[in-house]
């Protein structure tokens, strides 16, 4: 950590502290006050704190960037690209550059007490929701200093509130494009989401880069599921070739909660998806997987945390990665046992393909147990395409790259199998197909 | 159809085919018995093209095109089938996204119009049906879970479908019990016909009482020992490899 890296940012807290939306709430300024103080005190993190130790944000501290304008860009947008397809209707909220465009957002027809909107918006309607919620799911003291940095800079996001009971008929869909300007941006946007008792959604993150241009998007998310909760919570990660990606969620589950969420990681030059799961109450199921690609010089890391506090959980994480070129990933899966988190069922499982033999992966699973009747197992692989399959294929008349292009689908399609609702697999799944046939263009 | 000629071969580096002759016409049948390590397995995957094998002498020539010049892929388009001795598992992929693809692929490469979905399932159904496979074994991925006997249901499946001129089963009937040697018998010799060669390779002569052939060869210590009618499998049967200075306790 460097002074100078944090410097810039308090420089900028210090100018913009007065003007930041729902400034005459002094609870949020309270907060995003502890979040600058616990930023600079720990600066940066860097590859010498564990969590850290193989995703090296160097490039990051070394570029000074400015803060999005709070007024969206008025940039026309013909087609929005959203990743459930044409015809299939979802709610929506729409963010460029890390600022609400609800011109494009589509929020009407929602049931009663649902509540949809921007963060921004939130604060001016539902401050005692916000209240609640910011920064108590994952509050500042837990060390994370990139989260941190989120809550000092706290403006903008989107909040999802479930009302007890309801199920929402349309998948929600928070679409976060980045234009990619001449200048290198930064926004922190903030997501609550809180299903109580018994309500269910499906919820969609695209975040996509029109550009290719520097920026850095450092997003937080809390979820809080109340008992017997069922959130589907996707995430299609497709930021532009120069962009910074640092996505922090934390979510806490409560009795009989069903929680599955899968994030498909592809663009960014520096991507990380850190998901901290706590199982906080008995019975809950939650599934916490990942797939990527990644090619050229990009970096991606899938860090997860799963937290069973509570007896009879179960754990599921599937994380397949393929990677091609200089690219590096990284693995880091932990799982805790609570003492008393008995009968849990904690299953992992990380496999990386790899293409080239300059790519690299780094896994890094950890078992933490501490109750003495669980069942707990992980495993990971790294290795190249099966030469016994190639041969298989091509010895019923498949070409060699179709060949390859299969298996790697292949192999990625196990982790797409963790996507529950069919719709938002098959839109995966396109991805996928896409990055394959670019890659066989390029043979 | 395919003429062997002096064909000798290596693996890592240690030659295993040293000098095989073998001549097969049109819709002829011809079965390679030999003991373990004669080589018949690497015949088959030399044959079919597989990295590793490397030909150091001689030639092979199908339907007057020099088949060892081809990559593994062409050979298939060209018409020849190997029936692995041990069908590969590949997980993630259907077993009629792998057919589809390689019978498109097979008949683009003829100059062919591609199948689409209803008139490939219309083709595969009609297969299946005759080699008593159900549709559920379509949808699963190829091989993965699959019986000893179901996996070689599915090379025959495989070899109706893509209607190769020559075919090589390689081993077909090990890890079969009669019943399951029996139905992949019948589903092979439904595909004999005046324009299909067939190179059965086998340990035992049982398969050749359910696949008569009309020519029997004994391969060992990388050559063909001696050829005759299907009487000479039975005589092998009796007599074992000895005579070919073979100690079959091994």
């Amino acid at each position: 950590m460097t002074a100078t890296a944090v410097q810039p940012y308090i420089d900028l807290f210090g100018r913009l502290e007065s003007g930041m939306p729902g400034g005459r709430l002094p609870w949020l300024a309270e907060r995003r006050r502890a979040g600058l103080e616990r930023f600079r005190d720990t600066g940066f993190p860097s590859v010498k704190a564990e969590a850290w130790k193989y995703t090296n944000l160097r490039p990051l501290e070394s570029l000074s960037f400015d803060l999005a304008a709070p007024s969206p860009p008025t940039v026309g947008i013909d087609r929005l690209p959203t990743v459930m397809p044409a015809g299939e209707s979802a709610y929506r909220l729409v963010f460029v550059d890390g600022a609400p465009r609800p011109d494009l957002g589509l929020t009407s027809g929602l049931p009663v007490g649902v509540v949809l909107m921007s963060l921004g918006e939130a604060l001016e309607k539902e401050p005692a929701l916000l209240e609640e919620y910011l920064g108590r799911v994952a509050p500042v003291e837990d060390g994370k200093p990139l989260a941190a940095l989120n809550t000092a800079f706290l403006a903008d996001g989107a909040v999802l509130r479930l009302p007890k009971g309801v199920v929402l008929d349309k998948p929600v869909e928070l679409l976060f494009l980045a234009t990619g300007a001449d200048r290198p941006l930064v926004w922190h946007p903030r997501l609550l989401i809180v299903a109580e008792t018994l309500s269910e959604a499906t919820i969609v993150e695209h975040h996509v880069g029109l550009g290719g241009g520097t920026y850095f998007a450092n997003s937080v998310t809390e979820v809080v599921a109340r008992g017997g909760a069922r959130l589907r919570h996707y995430k299609l990660q497709r930021e532009g070739a120069g962009a910074f990606h640092v996505a922090t969620v934390a979510a806490r589950l409560e009795r009989d909660v069903d929680y599955s969420s899968f994030v498909l990681a592809m663009g960014a030059k520096l991507a990380r998806h850190e998901a901290c799961v706590t199982l906080d109450g008995p019975g809950i199921n939650a599934h916490v997987s990942a797939g990527y690609l990644v090619r050229d010089s990009q970096h991606c890391d899938i860090t997860t945390v799963i937290d069973h506090a509570q007896p009879h959980g179960s754990s599921r994480q599937v994380c397949k990665g393929v990677l091609d070129d200089t690219a590096r990933a990284v693995f880091q899966g932990k799982i805790v046992v609570r003492p008393g988190a008995q009968k849990t069922d904690g299953y992992q499982i990380n496999r990386a393909l790899l293409l080239s033999e300059k790519a690299e992966v780094d896994t890094k699973p950890e078992l933490e147990i501490y109750a003495d009747d669980v069942k707990c197992s992980h495993g990971a692989t790294a290795g190249e395409l099966d030469d016994d399959a190639l041969f298989y294929l091509r010895a019923r008349g498949i070409d060699r790259d179709t060949a390859r292009g299969l298996l790697i689908g292949a192999f990625l399609g196990e982790a797409l199998e963790e996507v529950g609702v069919e719709v938002v697999r098959n839109a995966f799944a396109a991805q996928v197909e896409g990055w394959l046939a670019a890659r066989e263009a390029k043979l | 159809m395919i003429e062997i000629r002096n064909l000798h071969a290596n693996v890592d580096g240690k030659p295993i085919l040293k000098g095989i002759d073998l001549t097969i016409g049109p819709g002829e049948v011809h079965a390679i018995m030999g003991p373990n390590g004669s080589g018949k397995s690497t015949l088959s995957y030399v044959l079919a093209g597989r990295e590793g094998y490397e030909v150091t002498d001689g030639s092979v020539t199908f339907n007057g095109k020099d088949l060892l010049a081809m990559e593994p892929e062409e050979r298939a388009a060209e018409g020849v089938f190997l029936a692995f001795q041990y069908p590969v598992e590949i997980p993630g992929v259907s077993n009629t996204t792998f057919l589809k693809s390689a019978l498109n692929a097979i008949r683009k490469y003829r100059g062919e119009k591609e199948l689409d979905a209803m008139q490939f399932l219309k083709l595969i159904r009609e297969k299946t049906k005759k080699l008593g496979m159900t549709d559920e074994m379509l949808k699963r991925a190829v091989n993965v879970g699959f019986s000893g006997g179901e996996k070689k249901r599915n090379e025959v499946l495989q070899m109706a479908v893509l209607a190769p001129k020559f075919c090589v089963l390689d081993e077909t009937d090990s890890g079969l019990d009669i019943d399951a040697l029996k139905v992949c018998a019948d589903g092979v010799n439904a595909l004999r016909g005046p324009d299909r060669s067939m190179l059965v390779i086998t340990h035992y002569q049982r398969l050749l009482e359910y696949i008569v052939p009309d020519y029997v060869h004994v391969l060992a210590f990388g050559k063909i020992q001696r050829s005759g009618g299907k009487e000479l499998a039975l005589e092998l049967e009796k007599k074992g490899y000895a005579e070919f200075g073979v100690n079959e306790a091994a």
